[in-house]
């Protein structure tokens, strides 16, 4: 199965592909505009970006194994990624996973990325988002928060149709 | 009294101040680049004759800037290793991939003044013959990614970029680069394994040192964004009066993230040395103290990778007295100057400039618990010390801060974080066992506290005793 890239998309990544010298090193730019649209990178995706930079599909996928932002599964359609460390910890970022996790159903102690199962939400903690003097910190998608109490966390899960 | 001295950013907060092109022309903005391009050819005393770009990097050497990024080291001296004879391209990247725990101060430049980056950049390429740079920005800050391409495109649109940059034949392109998550694409060589396509891991050195063979092979110079920006100030008012600014070996001013328990948490520009870390925490005109009723613990001066500080500590520092001799002095936590140099005397460093408070209400098994976590997360896992060794620190410390402490944990931390400094391709190694190391042996009491508590508390429950006290 091959993956169905617009040709409004492709004609953005080939722009991508002219910044650099090597094309090789359009990759991460590239994942990020397929992940941006596909929501996530299938294993098409991954053959699909090999095969446009002239690459083996490994050379790929090693990238999306490695940098936490890629994922190979689809997440919820509002993503919140809350910041876990220190600054925020000791700003109260735990109990605000805790309190976003209780609020959907997810468990707060739970590894990783979770999911409802509606997939309308995603609560993750990711590190350092370098905002520390706002604590804690929460990106909703690529919307940034900043000093989130509880309550600002339930508005903004109320806001998210 | 210590205040702030605002010249990086001094618009930024201006109320009205935006981040488009026709505000930082209205406030002066690329009168510099227009100097620097026009520059005359200059006669040395010496009869040599020294060009534009020559007269630029002199004058970043003299100002005495030191990178913004971590390591404080002079940016002219980086600027001056670079292989100007191999033939090849030279490169240059501006690293935004602001991730050391704890800083917030690049965040602050891009998204409220970046254009003053965009010209620091242009002016180090010109002076750099560099007709390629790159701006690679943490993945996590797509709105710094959309302004800063605003920013190019505009720049672009009013002839500071593309070909031909304001008549003068000189050539640069800009493009923004994002990252993906990885804390590791801090380290110059893994930043530029990254722009390559491939996964961040570091490059061993020798032999490859960027100035020599970075991105691609060529030359390239990698600088912190507060680093490009002081360049444009440099240029602006001149090495001579830049130098004037800080104290002696720590010129110009630099942004201080603070954070933590104080009651003012934020960035706050500093001629660097001017300010005692104990100003800048408990002043009205910075952090203004701890929240109320509580007492200082520790202080992390300058990153999470920093060696912590416990309040009450007192280090010998070596200063010049009035009669110009060396002398040795003491001098308390909080009286330190918030400098490079004092605080690497102290045993610390000042790092990213990210000062992380703590008061009498933190657990510091758990603090460290975080803080090696993070690292665990973020070792790219290429040598065994850091990548077994940064996870190890992590799940002992896990189980301490559960309530599963042993006695022998702190010695056992102590070794795994001994074996991983001094063993491993890049700084990661240190920036992961430091805290380790610092925290254990300046709070050990807390720590040996912890596991006996734990141990007999677990005999008790199974109705063994401890085998050992």
């Amino acid at each position: 199965m091959s993956l169905a890239v617009p040709p409004a998309l492709e004609a953005e990544i080939d722009t991508l592909i002219s910044h650099y010298p090597q094309r090789r090193s359009a990759s991460l730019m590239i994942l990020h505009a397929l992940q941006d649209h596909f929501g996530w990178l299938s294993q098409e995706a991954i053959e699909w970006t090999a095969a446009k930079l002239g690459l083996q599909p490994i050379n790929v996928l090693e990238l999306v194994t490695f940098y936490p932002m890629f994922r190979q599964a689809p997440a919820g359609k509002f993503q919140f990624k809350v910041c876990r460390t220190l600054s925020c910890a000791l700003g109260g970022g735990h109990a605000l996973h805790g309190h976003l996790c209780q609020k959907l159903g997810l468990d707060p102690h739970k590894h990783g990325i979770q999911t409802t199962p509606d997939g309308k939400f995603s609560v993750e903690f990711v590190e350092c988002l370098a905002s520390c003097g706002r604590a804690p910190v929460l990106m909703v998608n690529e919307a940034f928060h900043e000093a989130v109490t509880p309550d600002q966390a339930e508005a903004l899960l109320s806001q998210c149709r | 009294m210590p205040q702030e001295y605002r010249l990086i950013l001094k618009n930024a907060d201006l109320p009205g101040y935006t981040p488009d092109i026709d505000c930082y022309l209205r406030h002066g903005g690329y009168e510099t680049l227009r100097k620097c391009l026009a520059l005359p050819v200059r006669e040395l005393p010496d009869g040599k004759k020294q060009t534009a770009q020559e007269q630029i990097r002199d004058e970043v050497l003299k100002s005495g800037l030191r990178g913004r990024g971590g390591a404080g080291f002079s940016a002219g001296l980086k600027w001056s290793f670079v292989d100007r004879k191999s033939g090849k391209p030279i490169y240059l990247i501006c690293n935004a991939d602001e991730s050391e725990p704890g800083t917030f101060k690049d965040r602050q430049i891009i998204h409220k003044d970046p254009h003053q980056l965009v010209e620091g950049m242009i002016i180090a390429c010109f002076a750099n013959d560099v007709h390629l740079a790159y701006i690679y920005i943490r993945g996590e800050m797509p709105e710094g990614a959309r302004l800063l391409n605003k920013a190019l495109r505009a720049a672009r649109e009013q002839g500071f970029l593309g070909k031909n940059i304001l008549g003068t034949g000189f050539d640069l392109e800009i493009h923004v680069h994002r990252g993906a998550g990885a804390y590791i694409c801090g380290e110059e060589t893994g930043l530029i394994e990254s722009l390559e396509g491939k996964r961040p891991y570091p490059r061993i050195k020798p032999p490859y040192f960027p100035a020599v063979l970075g991105l691609y092979l060529c030359p390239t110079i990698v600088n912190n964004v507060e680093t490009l920006a002081a360049v444009r100030h440099i240029m602006a008012m001149g090495a001579m009066e830049y130098s004037k600014l800080g104290t002696p070996n720590n010129t110009g001013t630099r942004i201080v993230s603070l954070s933590g328990h104080v009651k003012r948490p934020g960035y706050f520009e500093i001629e660097v040395g001017k300010v005692t870390l104990g100003e800048l925490i408990f002043h009205e005109n910075f952090g203004g103290g701890l929240r109320d009723g509580r007492r200082l613990k520790a202080v992390i001066p300058g990153g999470s990778s920093a060696k912590i500080f416990k309040a009450g500590e007192k280090f010998k520092l070596k200063r010049k007295g009035p009669d110009g001799q060396m002398a040795t002095v003491e001098v308390d936590l909080l009286d330190l100057p918030y400098d490079f140099d004092s605080l690497q005397q102290a045993g610390s460093m000042s790092g990213s400039g990210a000062i992380i408070v703590m008061d009498d209400s933190t657990d510091i098994v758990g603090a460290l618990a975080n803080i090696s976590e993070f690292y665990a997360h973020e070792s790219c896992g290429q040598c065994t010390p850091c990548r077994e060794g940064a996870l190890w620190m992590s799940k002992a410390l896990h189980r301490m801060a559960h309530g599963r402490a042993r006695r022998a944990d702190p010695d056992y931390l102590l070794s795994i974080a001994q074996n991983i400094q001094g063993r491993t391709i890049c700084a990661f190694g240190e920036a992961a066992s430091w805290p380790v190391l610092s925290f254990v042996r300046k709070f050990r009491e807390e720590f040996d506290a912890r596991g006996a508590a734990d141990e007999s508390k677990a005999a008790t429950a199974t109705g063994r005793t401890p085998a050992a006290k």
